[in-house]
This record gives C-alpha cells, sequence and structure tokens, in this order.
C-alpha cells in the first residue's frame, strides 16, 4: 500500500503527539495521585509539629530541617569543587590522555548506583573518619555522588562560552584569572546552575546514600554531627515499615513540592542574574 | 623619527606550517598603516604577533624580533603589553552586559578608578568614538541590542578606554554598511595624533582612502611598503600593481 506524502505526515505527527501525551499523562497521573493521598495529611501540625509513635502520629519537622542541612551542605561542597575542576579541565589543561581519563571517570562515577556512593559513605566517613551517622557524614557523601554531574555541566557550560569573549579580554589587558572569574563564569552561569539545580534535586530525593551515612533519627539535628533523617529517608521507612501510608504520602507530597520550589526559584533567580547581560 | 613598532626579519610558523617569513617593517608614530593583500598572506598572523595573541596557539614558532619602542615584546609584561597595543576584531565582540559595563572592562581589571573617574573614561572613549552621542542615554542597556557599526565603534571606543599607543583593527569594516565603514574611517583620522594605528583590510580602497603607509603582504611575505600615494600609483613590485589595480586578489 501506498501512503500519500500528506497522510504520512499526519500519521506522524499524531504518534508523535501521542508519545508527548502520554509522557504528561504518567506525569500528571503520579503527582495527581500523591496529591489525592498526600494533600488532607498537609496541615500545620504536620509541617511543624514533632513526630510520634515512629512517625505514624504527629508531623515531620525534624526531616524537613534534615533535608535542608544536608541538601545545603552537599551543594555547599560540591560546587566549588566542581566547578573549580570544571575550570580546570577547560581553561588551564589542553586536551590529553590525561583529561580524557579524568572525563571518563566522571562519567562514570555519574552513573554508579548511589547505593555505592551510600557504602563508601558509610566506611570512609561514618566507620574510618569516626563521624558516626551524621549530617557532615551524610552532606559529604552527597557531595561525591553529585559532584560527577556538576562537574560534566559546568565544564560543557563553560566550554560553550565563545572564544573570542576571552579574546577580548586578553585583548584589553585581561589576565588570564581575570578573564575566567568576569567573562567566562558569569557567561556559563546559567549552565553550570543547571548542573547545581540538578545536583540539589537528586539529593533532596536520595535515600540510599542517606540511610547509609546519616542514619534515621528522628530527633532536630543540632549539629553538623548529630545524625538525622530526611524526608525521602523518612517517606521510605513510613511506607516500608507500613506505619502510615498516609503520612508517607503527605512526605512525598511536599517532597516533590520541593524540587519544584527549587526550580523555580533557581531558574528566577537566574533569569535575573542574566536578564542585564542579554 | 623613530619607529614605534619595529619587526625585524619576522618568521612565524603555527603547527609545522610557515605563515609569516621574512618581514622587516617600521611603523612610524601617529599614521595610519593599512596592511593589505589577499586572504592568507599572513596579515591577522602579524597583528596576533604583535599583541601576543598567537601564543595560545599550541605549536608555535617565532623567530626574529618585534620591537615596541624598541623593546622586545616578549620581554613585556603581557597585560601591559595589551593595554598598551589594542586589538579591534573583525566581528565586533560585545561583552554580554550593558554598555557602560563594556567600555568600563578594561579600566576596571586595573582597580585604580573611583567610580566618577570610570564614568568620565567612558563618556571620553564613546566621544572619541563617535558613538556618544548616539548611546548616552542608555549606558546601561546591553551592549547587544547596538547596530553592527555601532558595536564596531563601541569596540574601539573599549580600547581606547584603557588608553593604548597603538590600535590594531583586523577588517573592521568588512561586515559594515558604507557610513559605519566612513564613521569608522573617520574616527581613524580624527585620533592619529594620539594613536598610532594599524588596519588590516581587504579593502584596497580603504587603504586608499585612509592610510599613510601600506604594506602589502602576499603568501606570508611583505612584499612592498611605501607611503600610500606611490603604492596606489607607482607600486616598485609588479606583484603590488596587480593586486591594487584589481588584477589579482
Amino acid at each position: 500500500m501506498i501512503i500519500r506524502p500528506l497522510a504520512w505526515q499526519r500519521i506522524v505527527w499524531v504518534a508523535l503527539a501521542a508519545m508527548t501525551l502520554f509522557t504528561l499523562v504518567v506525569l500528571f497521573f503520579i503527582i495527581g495521585f500523591i496529591a489525592s493521598k498526600g494533600a488532607h495529611v498537609m496541615t500545620p501540625e504536620f509541617l511543624f509539629g514533632m513526630p510520634e509513635r515512629m512517625g505514624k502520629e504527629g508531623g515531620i519537622l525534624p526531616t524537613i530541617i534534615a533535608t535542608i542541612y544536608i541538601t545545603l551542605l552537599a551543594i555547599a561542597i560540591a560546587t566549588p569543587i566542581g566547578v573549580g575542576s570544571a575550570v580546570y579541565l577547560t581553561e588551564y589543561t589542553r586536551e590529553s590522555p590525561v583529561t580524557s581519563i579524568i572525563r571518563f571517570g566522571a562519567d562514570a562515577l555519574s552513573g554508579v548506583p548511589s547505593i555505592i556512593f551510600g557504602l563508601f559513605g558509610f566506611i570512609l566517613f561514618v566507620i574510618r573518619l569516626r563521624m558516626g551517622w551524621s549530617i557532615l557524614a551524610g552532606g559529604l557523601s552527597l557531595a561525591f555522588m553529585i559532584l560527577p554531574t556538576i562537574i560534566r555541566t559546568s565544564e560543557e557550560a563553560i566550554r560553550a562560552v565563545p572564544y573570542n569573549l576571552r579574546e577580548v579580554s586578553y585583548s584589553l589587558g585581561g589576565a588570564k584569572s581575570q578573564t575566567i572569574v568576569r567573562v567566562v563564569l558569569p557567561n556559563a552561569l546559567p549552565g553550570i546552575l543547571t548542573g547545581v539545580i540538578l545536583g540539589m534535586g537528586r539529593s533532596v530525593a536520595e535515600t540510599a546514600v542517606v540511610i547509609f551515612t546519616a542514619g534515621s533519627s528522628l530527633l532536630i539535628p543540632k549539629s553538623l554531627f548529630d545524625p538525622a533523617r530526611t524526608m525521602a529517608v523518612h517517606f521510605y521507612i513510613l511506607a516500608r515499615e507500613g506505619l502510615s501510608m498516609e503520612r508517607a504520602y503527605g512526605t512525598a507530597l511536599l517532597l516533590i513540592v520541593a524540587i519544584l520550589l527549587i526550580n523555580v526559584v533557581a531558574y528566577s533567580l537566574m533569569f535575573r542574574l542574566t536578564r542585564k547581560m542579554r | 623619527m623613530a619607529a614605534k613598532i619595529s619587526v625585524r626579519n619576522l618568521a612565524v610558523a603555527v603547527n609545522k606550517r610557515l605563515i609569516l617569513t621574512g618581514v622587516d617593517l617600521d611603523l612610524e608614530e601617529n599614521t595610519i598603516v593599512s596592511v593589505i593583500g589577499p586572504a592568507h598572506s599572513g596579515k591577522t598572523t602579524l597583528l596576533r604577533v604583535i599583541n601576543r595573541l598567537i601564543e595560545a596557539q599550541r605549536e608555535l614558532l617565532r623567530s626574529g624580533e618585534v620591537l615596541l619602542d624598541g623593546r622586545e615584546v616578549r620581554r613585556l609584561d603581557i597585560d601591559v603589553l595589551r593595554r598598551r597595543v589594542g586589538l579591534i576584531f573583525a566581528t565586533p565582540v560585545p561583552l554580554p552586559g550593558t554598555i557602560f559595563d563594556n567600555i568600563a572592562y578594561g579600566p576596571r581589571l586595573q582597580r585604580r578608578h573611583h567610580h566618577h573617574q570610570l564614568h568620565d573614561i567612558v563618556e571620553s572613549s564613546l566621544r572619541a568614538a563617535f558613538l556618544w552621542d548616539e548611546v548616552k542615554d542608555r549606558l546601561s542597556t546591553s551592549a547587544l541590542r547596538l547596530s553592527g557599526g555601532q558595536q564596531q565603534r563601541l569596540c574601539i571606543a573599549r580600547t581606547i578606554a584603557v588608553d593604548p599607543e597603538v590600535i590594531m583593527m583586523d577588517e573592521p569594516t568588512s561586515g559594515l554598511d558604507p557610513i559605519s565603514t566612513a564613521q569608522i574611517e573617520n574616527a581613524m583620522r580624527e585620533l592619529k595624533r594620539r594613536f598610532t594605528w594599524i588596519l588590516v583590510t581587504n579593502n584596497v580602497k580603504q587603504a586608499a582612502r585612509v592610510s599613510d603607509r601600506v604594506a602589502f603582504f602576499l603568501s606570508g611575505e611583505l612584499v612592498e611598503m611605501g607611503d600610500a600615494a606611490l603604492i596606489f600609483t607607482k607600486p616598485k613590485d609588479k606583484r603590488t600593481d596587480d593586486y591594487v589595480s584589481g588584477r589579482i586578489g
């Protein structure tokens, strides 16, 4: 059978639209399902209360605080190291077997299952360095986990800054370091921020690494050396132990909202920062 | 008069390919020197050797001397050299940011100026490049919104802002309309008392319009250099004659 080009075009259009629609339906189904199951527990007492009876009742305040602490710590550690490595790889080295090994290593690391990072963090930070289950050990392990992502996205972003901008800076008497700080990094900022946001999202949602390294204490952490339970871990334990499905859904809903908020805030921030450049 | 820039027996090879060979020339202070010649004759390389942007190349061989006020450029502090010898590129490259930030970029690198001084520098540089009247009310808008001709004058103003002694231009008007081109040529003539200009151009007529001296390059060699009037009327070398009269090129 011969299909006329016009009919063929229509068939392709329908197929592609259907695929897109399918993705959206699945996405909204998941969010809608969790929202419908979890929305009714979202009360001020749930958000700002202490958990009771292992989380069966009461709120999730300690897990919210723990999530914020651990994520911020991981980002604070991984961002400077990651961006620094990316600057080194792009601006201070020429392509060589060494740089491709580093790049390959970063790519391989970003594909390693997170539980490996959990185990690594447990052995190195919790046991060897005697940090115990703690915010510090959790933040460090998460930083290791997201580091490859931040390096690679920053590297791509820095590489995408046109070379002639650097030449302009050099030709006006700019030193290499001044050129990087004043021209390269500001122009790579949107891309770098994308990597940081990705890493943030992964940290917020991570369970395996955190269970191994930060523990699952339900107390509010008061220092870097206190153990803690993040929202994702709390959700996992609530569901697995069958403590309270509705509170598990409530936690999950908050997790989704949090990730959404991080994205919205970060991108609007980025927009404000780059607006005057355009 | 002592030469501002002297090149002695310069040869340059990049990636094992000879780009310039046996080049000798003297550029006098406060003149406009045009460097003409077909593509791949080494004109751009000459500029990049003078301000040492060429050193970003991986395999670079350079012999001979390039002197700025009698001192080898490779012995000068590279940042100082580049402030003394500015370079304007063929396509205007505004830095992302406001017009003010673009002009202030060079002075800010030196961290010596107060804000009001900076404002004076920006204004005088824009005036010198004949751009002030067009942009004085929108210094804080993006430089990327300017037209092509305005952007190139912005680049000239940005170079002037670091107060160079020599300004090199690499086919600065190749992408511009006749009016913008005339404005830039005007600026060059007006500012001859302040700077020494080196103009690389493909446009023989432009070289005839603005320059005092002309150097003709072909395949990496300096074929002939002389007063503009002579080069275009009575060139000594047959190849120069062929090029300026349009028989080759």
